[in-house]
C-alpha cells in the first residue's frame, strides 16, 4: 500500500493534470491490488472477469455518485440500500400493474422504470425536507427513512420477490454492446454528466461550497434550502437507477434487496478522497473506490474467503478511508 | 542582564515549512518575570514561535534556551510540565464541567485510594481563583461563564500546572472592555510572583498598558525588542509595518447623494425596538454601543438573515421585503459578518470561487460557468483589493487575515452593490491591513456605494463615519453627526448617561 503511495505521487507529477492527486493515489492503489491478486489467483486477470468486475461494480458506483453529491455538501445518506429495496419493487409492481391494464410491454417496462426512479426520487425529497424544514442532522433523518423506506418495500409487496420481467427490462442488465456490459455503460455515462455538473456548474460550486460552510453560502445568497432537498433527490434517484440494474441483472426485484449497499456505497466515496466534514472529494475519485471496493470483494470470491469476512473487510475499508482523510488534513 | 534572569533565550532560531521560512534567524531574551509582548503583522511569525515555544513545532535551525537548557519538547503536555503553558482564543474548557474539574482537568488530586479528592479539588480551585482576586464559584459549570470569566478559569489552570511562562493569544479579543482591567491587574499580579508573560495583541495601547518590553516580528525576523518606555505608538507601528503609516483612519469627507437605504421602525421581538434611520449614497455611518446592544442582530435583519417582526426597508425609495439573504443581495446589499470564517468564507474553497460565489448567476450560461469570466472577475477583485496571495486558485483558508477580509470585500465588490453593512471589518486584522481596509471603503464611497459600519473599536467609528448611530438596548439611543462626534460622548449614550434629542439625518 505505502510503496502504491510513493508511486503514485511520481505519477500525480507527471500524469493527469485532470485528476487530483487522491484520485491518482488510489487508482495506483487499485492497480497494485489488481497485480497481488493476478498473482494469488490466474483467474483474476481475465478479460471475463475484469469485465465481471465493472459489471458488480456499477451497482455500488451508482449509488456511490448520488451520495457523492450528499457527502460533498457536508451530510450523509444512510438510506440508499432501503430506497433501492423500496424503489425496485414499487417499479415491479408498477411494471405488473401496466401489464394487467395490458399496455403492452415496452410501456409497461417504461412506466416500471419511471415509477422506480421517481419513488428514489421522493424518497430523497423526504429526507432532504426533513433536513431543511425539520432542521434535523442528515444523519438522523436518513437514518429515520432506511427503516421506513425498508419497511414500505415490505408492505407493498407484501414481502413477495417480484419476478416475471420481461426481455426488454433485464436486457437492461443483461444486454451488452460489443463486448461492454450496458451497466458497465450507465455507469460511465452517469459519472461523466455529474463529472460535468460538479466542475462545470453553478450547482456543483455550490454543493462543494454548502459543505464546506453552509451559514457562509447562505450569506452569499445561495439558497441553501433549496439545494439540499435537490442534492437529496438525486441521491434517492441514483440509488433507484442501481436498483434497475441489478433487478434487469437478476430478473427479480427483492423487498430485502439492497442491504448494506449505503456501506459499500459510502465506503466508496471515502476512498474516492472525499472529506468526511464536506466541501472535498471528486466524482472520479467515488468511482474508483466503488471499482475497489468490488476488486476486494471479487478478490475475496476467488481466494474463497466467506461472505461474513467480506462484511468485516467493508467495515474496515471505511474506517480507513476516513482515518486516511484525518491524517492528511493533519499534515 | 545578569544571566539567570533571562528565562526564555532565543539564538538563531529558525523554523522552515516546505516553502516558506515561517522564522528566521529569530534571537531575543525575555526577562523573568516581565510580561513581554510581541507584535506584528498576521503572518509576522508570531505564532511558529508560540508553537515552538509550546512543543507544537520544533525549530529547523538555532537555539531555544529555557532556563538555560536547550528546549526540547516532543509535544504540548511535555511545555505543559516543564512551565510552559498557552491560553488561546479559542479556550480549551469543557462547557459541562465544573470550574474545579477543568482547572484541574488531566491532573486532579488524588485520595490516598488512589481516587479523585474532590473535596481538596474544590479547595485548591478555590484558593487559586482567591489568589487571582475573582469571584467566581470553583462549582459552577464553566457554561455559565461570560469569556472573561473563561479565561480566568484558564488562567486558574496554568497556574495549577504551575506555570512559569504563560503565553496569551490576543486575550483581550473577546472580552467587554471593562473586563480588561481586571485581567491586566491578574497579569501585574503574576508578575509579581515571578511568572512570565508572553503577551500578544494586535492592540497596541494594551501592548504600552501592560507590557515591560517588546518584541516585534515582521515576515519572519525580529525588527527589534526594546523596552515599552522607549517606545511611543507612533515609533512602534513604523517598526511593525516597516513604514511610516501617514493617517491611521485615512477619512474622507462624504459627499452624500441620493437615499440608498431607509429603514422604518424594525423591530424584533426582544432584540430590536422600533429602528428608524436612513443612509445616503456615499457615506459611512457608523453604528456604535455595547455588546449585545443589537448592532449585528441590526444588520442581520435588515439582510434578511434574521426574521423581523415588524418594520420596512426602503432600497433606494423603494420598499422591500426581504425573506433570505439572497433577496437582499438582489437588491444590492452586502454584508461582511462579524465572524469572517464562518460567515465571510468558505474556507474550503479556492479565492477564486469565493469571489464568485455571489455572483455566479452573472457568470454562468444556463447554470454553466463560464469560467474565463469567472478568471477574469477575480484577477480584477484581486488586483483592485489588493489581495496577497500566490494563485487565485489558493484555498482562502491560507490566507493571512486582512488578505482574508479584502476577499470579503472583492466577493461583494464584484456585484456592485449599492449599501455595504459591515460587522467589525477590521477585527483580528494587522495595522497595516486595517489602512488598506479603509482605503477600499473610501473608494466605495467615491462611487457612491452607502456603508453602515458596526465596530466595537471606538476610534475606528470616531476616525471613520460620517455619522454614528449609538445603540443601547435594542434601540437607537442617539444619533452624533461627524462634528459633536467624541469618545465621552458615544459612550455616555450607549450605556445610558446623556439622552441626545435625535436628530434627522443631514439634509
Amino acid at each position: 500500500m505505502e510503496q502504491g503511495e510513493e508511486s503514485a505521487k511520481s505519477f500525480g507529477a507527471l500524469a493527469f493534470g485532470l485528476l487530483r492527486h487522491q484520485v491518482v493515489s488510489i487508482t495506483a492503489i487499485m492497480l497494485v491490488m489488481w497485480v497481488i491478486l493476478w498473482q494469488m489467483s490466474p483467474h483474476f486477470l481475465t478479460v471475463r472477469n475484469i469485465l465481471e468486475i465493472t459489471l458488480q461494480a456499477s451497482v455500488t458506483a451508482v449509488i456511490a455518485a448520488g451520495v457523492s453529491f450528499v457527502i460533498y455538501a457536508g451530510m450523509i445518506d444512510l438510506s440508499v440500500g432501503s430506497i433501492f429495496a423500496m424503489a425496485a419493487v414499487g417499479g415491479g409492481l408498477a411494471y405488473h400493474a401496466a401489464n394487467n391494464a395490458q399496455w403492452g410491454t415496452f410501456p409497461g417496462v417504461a412506466a416500471s422504470l419511471l415509477a422506480t426512479v421517481a419513488i428514489g426520487g421522493i424518497a430523497g425529497l423526504v429526507n432532504g425536507l426533513s433536513v431543511v424544514y425539520l432542521r434535523i442532522p442528515a444523519f438522523v433523518a436518513t437514518l429515520g427513512m432506511m427503516g421506513i423506506a425498508r419497511g414500505i418495500g415490505f408492505i407493498i409487496c407484501d414481502g413477495v420477490p417480484i419476478y416475471g420481467l420481461p426481455k426488454a427490462y433485464t436486457e437492461i442488465g443483461q444486454g451488452k454492446f460489443g463486448p461492454i456490459p450496458y451497466p458497465t455503460i450507465i455507469t460511465i455515462a452517469l459519472f461523466l454528466v455529474f463529472f460535468v455538473i460538479l466542475r462545470n456548474t453553478r450547482f456543483g460550486r455550490f454543493t462543494y461550497a454548502i459543505g464546506s460552510n453552509a451559514e457562509a453560502s447562505r450569506l452569499s445568497g445561495i439558497k441553501v434550502n433549496f439545494m439540499i432537498p435537490v442534492i437529496f433527490v438525486i441521491c434517492g434517484a441514483c440509488a433507484a437507477l442501481a436498483s434497475i440494474i441489478e433487478a434487469a441483472r437478476l430478473g427479480t426485484m427483492q423487498p430485502n434487496g439492497g442491504q448494506g449497499y449505503e456501506l459499500q456505497a459510502i465506503g466508496a466515496v471515502y476512498i474516492g478522497g472525499a472529506s468526511i466534514s464536506g466541501g472535498e472529494g471528486h466524482i472520479l475519485g467515488s468511482l474508483i473506490g466503488a471499482i475497489l471496493v468490488t476488486t476486494i470483494r471479487n478478490g475475496l470470491n476467488i481466494l474463497g474467503v466467506s461472505a461474513f469476512w467480506q462484511l468485516v473487510v467493508n467495515g474496515l475499508i471505511i474506517i480507513f478511508a476516513v482515518a486516511a482523510d484525518q491524517i492528511r488534513k493533519r499534515r | 542582564m545578569a544571566e539567570n534572569d533571562v528565562v526564555l533565550r532565543f539564538e538563531g532560531a529558525s523554523k522552515r515549512f516546505p516553502g516558506v521560512l515561517a522564522l528566521s534567524d529569530v534571537a531575543f531574551d525575555v526577562r523573568r518575570g516581565s510580561v513581554h509582548a510581541l507584535v506584528g503583522e498576521n503572518g509576522a511569525g508570531k505564532s511558529t514561535l508560540i508553537k515552538i515555544l509550546t512543543g507544537v513545532h520544533r525549530q529547523s535551525s538555532g537555539r531555544v534556551l529555557y532556563n538555560g537548557a536547550d528546549l526540547n519538547f516532543n509535544n504540548p503536555h511535555e511545555a505543559l510540565l516543564a512551565g510552559i503553558t498557552a491560553i488561546y482564543q479559542e479556550l480549551n474548557l469543557v462547557p459541562t464541567l465544573t470550574v474545579a474539574e477543568n482547572v484541574f482537568l488531566g491532573h486532579p488530586p488524588k485520595a490516598s485510594a488512589g481516587t479523585v479528592d474532590w473535596r481538596a479539588m474544590r479547595v485548591m480551585a478555590g484558593d487559586l481563583l482567591k489568589f487571582l482576586e475573582v469571584d467566581i464559584d470553583p462549582g459552577a459549570l464553566v457554561r455559565t461563564l461570560g469569556v472573561a470569566r473563561k479565561q480566568v478559569v484558564e488562567i486558574a489552570k496554568a497556574l495549577s500546572m504551575d506555570a512559569r511562562v504563560i503565553i496569551m493569544d490576543e486575550p483581550t479579543a473577546a472580552i467587554p472592555k471593562k473586563e480588561i482591567d481586571t485581567l491586566f491587574r491578574i497579569i501585574r499580579t503574576l508578575r509579581e510572583r515571578g511568572v512570565t508573560i508572553i503577551y500578544i495583541s494586535h492592540h497596541l495601547d494594551e501592548v504600552f498598558t501592560i507590557a515591560d518590553a517588546v518584541t516585534v516580528l515582521r515576515d519572519g525576523r525580529v525588527v527589534d525588542t526594546m523596552p515599552t518606555a522607549e517606545l511611543d505608538e507612533a515609533e512602534l507601528i513604523r517598526l511593525m509595518v516597516g513604514r511610516e503609516l501617514t493617517e491611521q483612519y485615512p477619512y474622507h469627507p462624504a459627499k452624500p447623494g441620493a437615499e440608498a437605504l431607509r429603514v422604518e421602525g424594525l423591530a424584533r421581538k426582544g432584540v430590536l425596538k422600533n429602528i428608524s434611520f436612513s443612509l445616503r449614497a456615499g457615506e459611512v455611518v457608523g453604528v456604535s454601543g455595547m455588546v449585545g446592544s443589537g448592532r449585528t442582530e441590526l444588520l442581520r435583519a435588515i439582510y434578511g438573515v434574521d426574521p423581523v417582526s415588524s418594520g420596512s426597508v426602503y432600497v433606494g425609495g423603494a420598499a422591500r421585503r426581504f425573506a433570505a439573504p439572497r433577496d437582499a443581495i438582489e437588491a444590492g446589499i452586502a454584508l461582511l459578518p462579524e465572524e469572517r470564517k464562518t460567515g465571510g468564507l468558505v474556507l474550503l474553497l479556492s479565492v477564486m470561487d469565493n469571489i464568485g460565489l455571489p455572483s455566479l448567476k452573472k457568470l454562468s450560461t444556463r447554470g454553466v460557468m463560464r469560467d474565463k469570466d469567472l478568471t477574469r472577475t477575480s484577477e480584477r477583485m484581486r488586483d483592485l483589493m489588493n489581495i496577497k496571495t500566490p494563485s487565485l486558485k489558493q484555498r482562502v483558508m491560507n490566507l493571512s487575515g486582512g488578505n482574508q477580509q479584502k476577499v470579503v470585500l472583492g466577493k461583494w465588490f464584484a456585484r456592485d452593490p449599492k449599501v455595504y453593512l459591515f460587522d467589525e471589518p477590521t477585527r483580528g486584522i494587522d495595522v497595516g491591513a486595517k489602512v488598506e481596509i479603509y482605503n477600499l471603503m473610501n473608494r466605495l464611497k467615491e462611487e457612491g456605494a452607502a456603508i453602515l459600519m458596526v465596530s466595537s473599536e471606538l476610534p475606528e467609528i470616531l476616525g471613520m463615519s460620517d455619522r454614528v448611530l449609538v445603540m443601547r438596548e435594542g434601540e437607537i439611543a442617539g444619533e452624533l453627526g461627524r462634528g459633536e462626534l467624541s469618545q465621552e460622548r458615544v459612550l455616555k449614550l450607549a450605556i445610558g448617561g446623556e439622552s441626545i434629542g435625535r436628530k434627522t439625518a443631514v439634509d
